[in-house]
C-alpha cells in the first residue's frame, strides 16, 4: 500500500463538503457519525447534480422524443458510463436498481423464472431445481441469503453455506464438499458488514467456476472503501448500493459479465423493459434496459456518478488508505480494553473498516446508547446478519464503521465515549 | 442521561423472580427483531374471571438493561395482584412508554415502572421496554383462553 492517508488538512477540506457533518446532536454535541457502513453522508457534489437534474434536465427518460426527454436520457446514460467506469467496467454490463438488495433478488428471481421457462432467458445457466444446490456463506447480509433461502423454496433446490471460523474468517476447510458440481450459485459477500473480513474473492470465483457454477458477489462494503475492478476479481455477477457509496438513496448496481446477462431471464416486467408487446406476450428489450422496468431512476444515476467523480478525484486507493489507517486506530484502542471483545480479524490483515464488538456483560444497545449521548453514533443489534452472531455466540454487538469524511478524532471520541461504558453498568474492571 | 436510572440498573443487575418456573398456564416467547433480544415469560393464574389472580410470572431475558429491567419490573409489580390490576398497569406503563416523554408516569399505578420514563424520549428503545409487557398480555390472553 503506497498511497498515503489523508493529511488533517485535506480530511478539513473534504469535511466541508459534507453539510451534515457540521450538525450537531444530543444537546449540542458535534456529530461523530461513525455508521457510514450503514449508509454514508452525501457531499454538496452529489446534492447539486440531483438537484440540476430536477431543475434542468426532468423528465421520464428513454420514452418521448421531446429535447427534455433526450437530455434527460443523456444525463442517465452518461451516468451509467461514469458508474462502469467507477468499477472497471463497460456501461453496458451496468443494470441500475433500487439498491443492492434488489440487485441479488433480481438474481434469485432471475433463476426462479428461469427454472420454469419464464423471464425470456436462454440457455440453461440461469435454471434452479430439486438436486441442484445453492452456497452462501455463514457470514452474509440478510439481503445475500434470504433471496436464496426463498428461491430455494421455490424451485426445490438446495441451500448450503460455508462456517466462519470463531475468528470471523470463511471457514475452507470442506470447501470441496459444499462447492461440487451441483452448486449453480457461490453468492459471498466481498467485505463483511459486521467484522470487515476481507474474502478471498478471486480463489473463491475460481474455485467455483471450475465445478461451473456462477457467482455472485455483495459488494456493498468494499466498492465504497477500496479499489474494485470488476476484470480482476473474477465473479460473474455483482452488487453494491449507491447510499452507501457518498450517492443518494433509492439506487442500487447490479454488474454482470455481458453474455450471462444476455442469458438472465428478466425479474420486474411491465414498461421500458419490452421490445414488442401483444395482448398475448411480449419480447424483451437488449442489456441493461430488459432488467430495467418503469421508469428509470435518472436523478438518483446522476447523483451516484457525481459520488463516483467525488471519490475518483480523491483516489479510492488514498481512500482505502485513510480508512486502514483508522481501523488500525481503532483495533489497536480497542486492544487497551481487556473488557472489550472484537469480532472478527483483530490486525489490519485481509479486513476492512468495520469494526463490531462485544463488552462483556453489557448489552450492544446499552452500550450504543452510552456512546449516543456523547454523539457518537453507532449501529447496535446485529446488523442484518444474524446467523453471524448466532454462529459467534453474540447476541448482538456495536459496529463502528467508517468513511472517506471519518477523522481519526472520531477514533478517538468513540474510544473516551467507551470508557463511561465499564462504570456506568458496574463492571469490575481490571485496572 | 436520565435513561439509566440506579433503579433501573438494580433491576438490570437482579431481576426480580428471573427465572421459567412450573406449573404455568401459557408461555410466549417474544423477539425484537432489530437487535434480536428474546424474552420468554410464563403466568401461572388462579381463579377465573373477576377473581383472577397473578399467581407467578417467571421469565428468561436475554437482552438490553431496558428489557431485562422492564421484565424484573413486571414480575414485581403483577406478581400476586389481580389479573385486573395487571392489565391496568400494563395500560399505564404502555401509556407512559408511547407518550414521548409528556406521561411521566405513576408511581401508584406502575411502582418502579417509573424509573423507565425517560426511554420514552428515545424511540428506538421504547420496543425494548416494552418486549416482556407484550409477552405477558399475550400469556394472561392464552391462559384465559384456556380456562374459558
Amino acid at each position: 500500500m503506497s498511497a498515503a492517508p489523508l493529511s488533517d488538512e485535506e480530511l478539513a477540506r473534504l469535511r466541508a463538503d459534507f453539510p451534515i457533518l457540521s450538525r450537531t446532536v444530543r444537546g449540542g454535541r458535534p456529530l461523530v457519525y461513525l455508521d457510514s457502513g450503514a449508509t454514508s453522508h452525501k457531499p454538496t457534489a452529489v446534492l447539486d447534480a440531483e438537484r440540476h437534474f430536477y431543475e434542468h434536465t426532468n423528465a421520464a427518460v428513454h420514452r418521448g422524443a421531446h429535447q427534455l426527454s433526450e437530455e434527460g436520457t443523456d444525463a442517465y446514460e452518461s451516468a451509467r458510463e461514469t458508474i462502469a467506469a467507477f468499477i472497471g467496467a463497460q456501461a453496458s454490463e451496468i443494470v441500475f436498481t433500487r439498491n443492492a438488495t434488489e440487485a441479488i433478488n433480481l438474481v434469485a428471481y432471475a433463476f426462479t423464472n428461469g427454472a420454469h421457462g419464464g423471464g425470456g432467458g436462454t440457455g440453461d445457466r440461469f435454471t434452479l431445481g430439486p438436486g441442484d444446490e445453492v452456497l452462501v456463506t455463514e457470514m452474509e447480509h440478510h439481503a445475500n441469503l434470504i433471496p436464496w433461502q426463498e428461491a430455494c423454496k421455490r424451485t426445490g433446490a438446495t441451500l448450503r453455506w460455508v462456517p466462519v471460523t470463531a475468528d470471523g474468517r470463511l471457514d475452507l476447510t470442506d470447501l470441496d464438499t459444499l462447492l461440487t458440481e451441483r452448486t449453480k450459485v457461490f453468492a459471498f459477500t466481498h467485505v463483511s458488514n459486521v467484522l470487515g473480513t476481507l474474502n478471498p474473492v478471486r480463489e473463491l470465483a475460481a474455485k467455483a467456476h471450475a465445478v461451473g457454477a456462477l457467482t455472485v458477489l455483495d459488494a456493498c462494503q468494499s466498492v465504497p472503501h477500496l479499489p474494485v475492478d470488476v476484470t480482476d476479481l473474477g465473479v460473474d455477477l455483482l452488487a453494491f448500493s449507491g447510499h452507501k457509496l457518498l450517492g443518494p438513496l433509492g439506487i442500487g448496481v447490479l454488474w454482470g459479465r455481458p453474455e450471462l446477462l444476455e442469458q438472465m431471464p428478466v425479474f420486474l416486467t411491465g414498461g421500458s423493459m419490452i421490445e414488442t408487446v401483444t395482448m398475448e406476450g411480449a419480447t424483451y428489450a437488449p442489456v441493461p434496459q430488459k432488467f430495467e422496468a418503469g421508469v428509470p431512476v435518472a436523478a438518483q444515476a446522476v447523483g451516484l456518478a457525481a459520488a463516483c467523480d467525488y471519490l475518483s478525484a480523491l483516489g479510492m486507493d488514498r481512500v482505502h488508505a485513510h480508512e486502514q489507517a483508522l481501523t488500525e486506530r481503532l483495533l489497536r484502542g480497542l486492544a487497551e480494553r481487556s473488557w472489550v471483545r472484537v469480532l472478527g480479524p483483530a490486525d489490519l490483515r485481509d479486513r476492512g473498516g468495520a469494526v463490531a464488538f462485544v463488552v462483556d456483560g453489557v448489552h450492544a444497545h446499552d452500550v450504543g446508547q452510552v456512546l449516543d449521548d456523547r454523539g457518537v453514533e453507532v449501529r447496535v443489534g446485529h446488523h442484518c446478519a444474524w446467523p453471524l452472531h448466532r454462529a459467534l455466540r453474540a447476541a448482538a454487538s456495536t459496529r463502528a464503521s467508517f468513511a472517506v469524511y471519518t477523522t481519526p478524532g472520531e477514533v478517538d471520541a468513540l474510544l473516551e465515549a467507551l470508557d463511561r461504558v465499564p462504570a456506568m453498568f458496574g463492571m469490575e474492571v481490571p485496572a | 442521561m436520565d435513561l439509566y436510572q440506579e433503579l433501573i440498573l438494580d433491576h438490570y443487575k437482579n431481576p426480580v423472580r428471573a427465572g421459567l418456573r412450573e406449573p404455568f398456564d401459557a408461555q410466549s416467547h417474544q423477539v425484537n427483531p432489530t437487535c434480536g433480544d428474546e424474552v420468554t415469560l410464563r403466568v401461572r393464574v388462579a381463579g377465573t374471571g373477576p377473581d383472577a389472580v397473578v399467581e407467578d410470572v417467571s421469565y428468561d431475558s436475554m437482552g438490553c438493561s431496558i428489557s431485562v429491567a422492564s421484565a424484573s419490573i413486571l414480575a414485581e409489580e403483577v406478581t400476586g395482584r389481580s389479573v385486573a390490576h395487571a392489565r391496568a398497569t400494563y395500560e399505564a406503563m404502555r401509556r407512559m412508554l408511547t407518550s414521548k416523554g409528556a406521561d411521566p408516569g405513576d408511581e401508584d399505578e406502575i411502582g418502579d415502572g417509573v424509573a423507565l420514563s425517560g426511554v420514552a424520549k428515545y424511540p428506538a428503545r421504547v420496543k425494548c421496554a416494552l418486549l416482556s409487557w407484550a409477552a405477558f398480555t399475550d400469556a394472561l390472553y392464552q391462559a384465559e383462553g384456556a380456562k374459558q
